[in-house]
């Protein structure tokens, strides 16, 4: 019983700490931003503007939720369901303390991956759904985008589970008391990385969205919370990969004087603002140099990267 | 390609210790040039009278049609108008009543406050418009200027004016 409680009340505790961050996110990417860009961003509602979330979750929550008539209603609705589910279900194996793992088990890392790949379905369902050709554009860029991200994104990985010698995410953690896996596995970080920015879909690789040519892109055609959901959903994909990228690349919750849930919180927020910080200061790139990026420069770099760390591994530990 | 992205980034980053340029408009005002071009005015002349002479120039001359005057003369046979109406909701502030004036009596102000929730309050009568004094051109007075001939001031007795010539004497 025991064994079936504390995960339960883990996952609760989880949901609403990270249903309020997603949230607060808006208000730390617009403070952010404004920072960045020399203006002050929103500073009238409440101490430091904090309570302009609470007004936009107002605002959202009463505004008209409207499909369009020449939609396809089941699709359109499921969509932004896909985005949140698979972004909440992947925090699943995340560990954020010694043992403190919702769901422990020794594919975590794959779970983790599969997942990402299923969040495609949120933008191709979407741009299908919404019968508008911003968005099936917007939606067709997002299916080719994170396709393709995703093989290497998953490649690059493969370094860290090598020298880890394990997919679960706890042992990956213990096995970087060491040293971080940043150090040898450097170019494995950069490209897990860009292809974290580019499976989020956030500027600088904002493509399926792409403001400037395709109105909203994929969500061209939501109103109310379900698009709302949307940027919950993408929020939640930033806070995962920061988490991934801490875990993964960073040695989790690893380091000296404070609680491993301390130092775990500094190293995701550390990189939730290096993900704003992309945004404020990179240009969008055009869709084929985006490809030509992902095929041309990432997969090649993953590959060196993974001939190199399994060559080293078999001199250095047969 | 890979320098230029991380010197953005760190000169993104460095922007943190930068002052902001907002200005927080309601709590700070912006500073306005005295010749920017806001809210119209009617001045008066040193001598507290109206200046406009009611010659329709501005309203030739606004590209909206938003000034509307009606001419009438007192006793003296000075002109001024009956009634002086300027649509704020149409006026583009383009200050070309301000150029076309030949009295300097209407003037454009640094000024731009002027929202409001009726359109109907847009509407500016000559009471609205008329400020007590002379606006940007202190010393000027047109009556006083002028060779016209008007209650109390006759012909030659204007400022720097030569006494008119008698086209009947032989003397040149």
């Amino acid at each position: 019983m025991e064994a079936f409680i504390f995960p339960l009340i883990h996952a609760i505790v989880l949901l609403a700490v990270l249903m309020s961050l997603a949230a607060m996110l808006i208000w730390v990417e617009r403070r952010l931003l404004a920072l960045w860009q020399l203006r002050y961003g929103p500073n009238r509602v409440g101490p430091f503007g904090l309570l302009q979330v609470v007004a936009d979750m107002i605002k959202i929550f009463t505004k008209e939720d409207w499909v369009p008539p020449f939609a396809d209603k089941p699709v359109f609705v499921l969509a932004p369901a896909v985005i949140m589910t698979t972004a909440l279900l992947s925090f699943a194996v995340v560990p954020f303390a010694p043992g403190a793992v919702i769901f422990d088990v020794n594919i975590a890392l794959l779970f983790f991956l599969g997942m990402s790949s299923l969040g495609v379905y949120n933008v191709v369902l979407a741009g299908w759904a919404s019968n508008n050709k911003y968005a099936l554009l917007g939606g067709l860029r997002g299916a080719a985008q994170m396709i393709s991200y995703e093989v290497f994104m998953g490649l690059s990985l493969a370094g860290v589970v090598m020298l880890a010698g394990s997919f679960n995410l706890s042992d990956i953690v213990e096995a970087q008391q060491g040293m971080w896996f940043i150090v040898p596995q450097f170019l494995g970080f950069m490209v897990f990385l860009i292809a974290g920015l580019a499976e989020t879909h956030r500027l600088p690789f904002d493509l399926p969205e792409a403001d400037a040519e395709l109105v909203a892109g994929f969500h061209s055609e939501y109103s109310g919370m379900k698009f709302g959901m949307f940027f919950v959903g993408e929020y939640l994909g930033v806070i995962l990969f920061s988490t991934m990228i801490t875990t993964l690349f960073l040695g989790g919750w690893n380091g000296p004087f404070f609680p491993p849930i301390i130092w775990f919180a500094i190293k995701t927020f550390g990189f939730i603002a290096f993900f704003i910080l992309l945004r404020a200061a990179l240009p969008r790139p055009r869709y084929d140099q985006l490809m030509a990026i992902g095929w041309k420069i990432m997969l090649p770099i993953t590959l060196v990267n993974l001939v190199a760390t399994a060559a080293i591994l078999l001199v250095t530990r047969v | 390609m890979l320098t230029s992205i991380f010197r953005t980034i760190w000169y993104v980053l460095l922007n943190s210790f930068r002052p902001r340029a907002t200005i927080q408009y309601p709590d700070e005002k912006v500073l306005l040039p005295p010749r920017y071009r806001g809210r119209i005015i009617l001045s008066r002349d040193p001598d507290g009278e109206e200046r406009c002479v009611a010659c329709y120039l501005c309203s030739i001359a606004c590209p909206v049609d938003c000034i509307a005057l009606q001419a009438t003369s007192d006793e003296h046979g000075r002109r001024y108008p009956e009634f002086f109406r300027i649509n704020f909701s149409r006026c583009i502030f383009c200050g070309l009543c301000e150029e076309a004036c030949p009295t300097y009596a209407i003037q454009l102000t640094p000024d731009f406050e002027m929202g409001e929730y009726e359109r109907q309050n847009m509407v500016y009568e000559k009471e609205d418009l008329l400020i007590s004094g002379p606006g940007k051109y202190p010393g000027y007075n047109f009556y006083r200027i002028s060779g016209l001939e008007i209650g109390g001031k006759g012909k030659g007795e204007a400022e720097k004016e030569k006494p008119p010539v008698d086209v009947r004497g032989l003397l040149p």
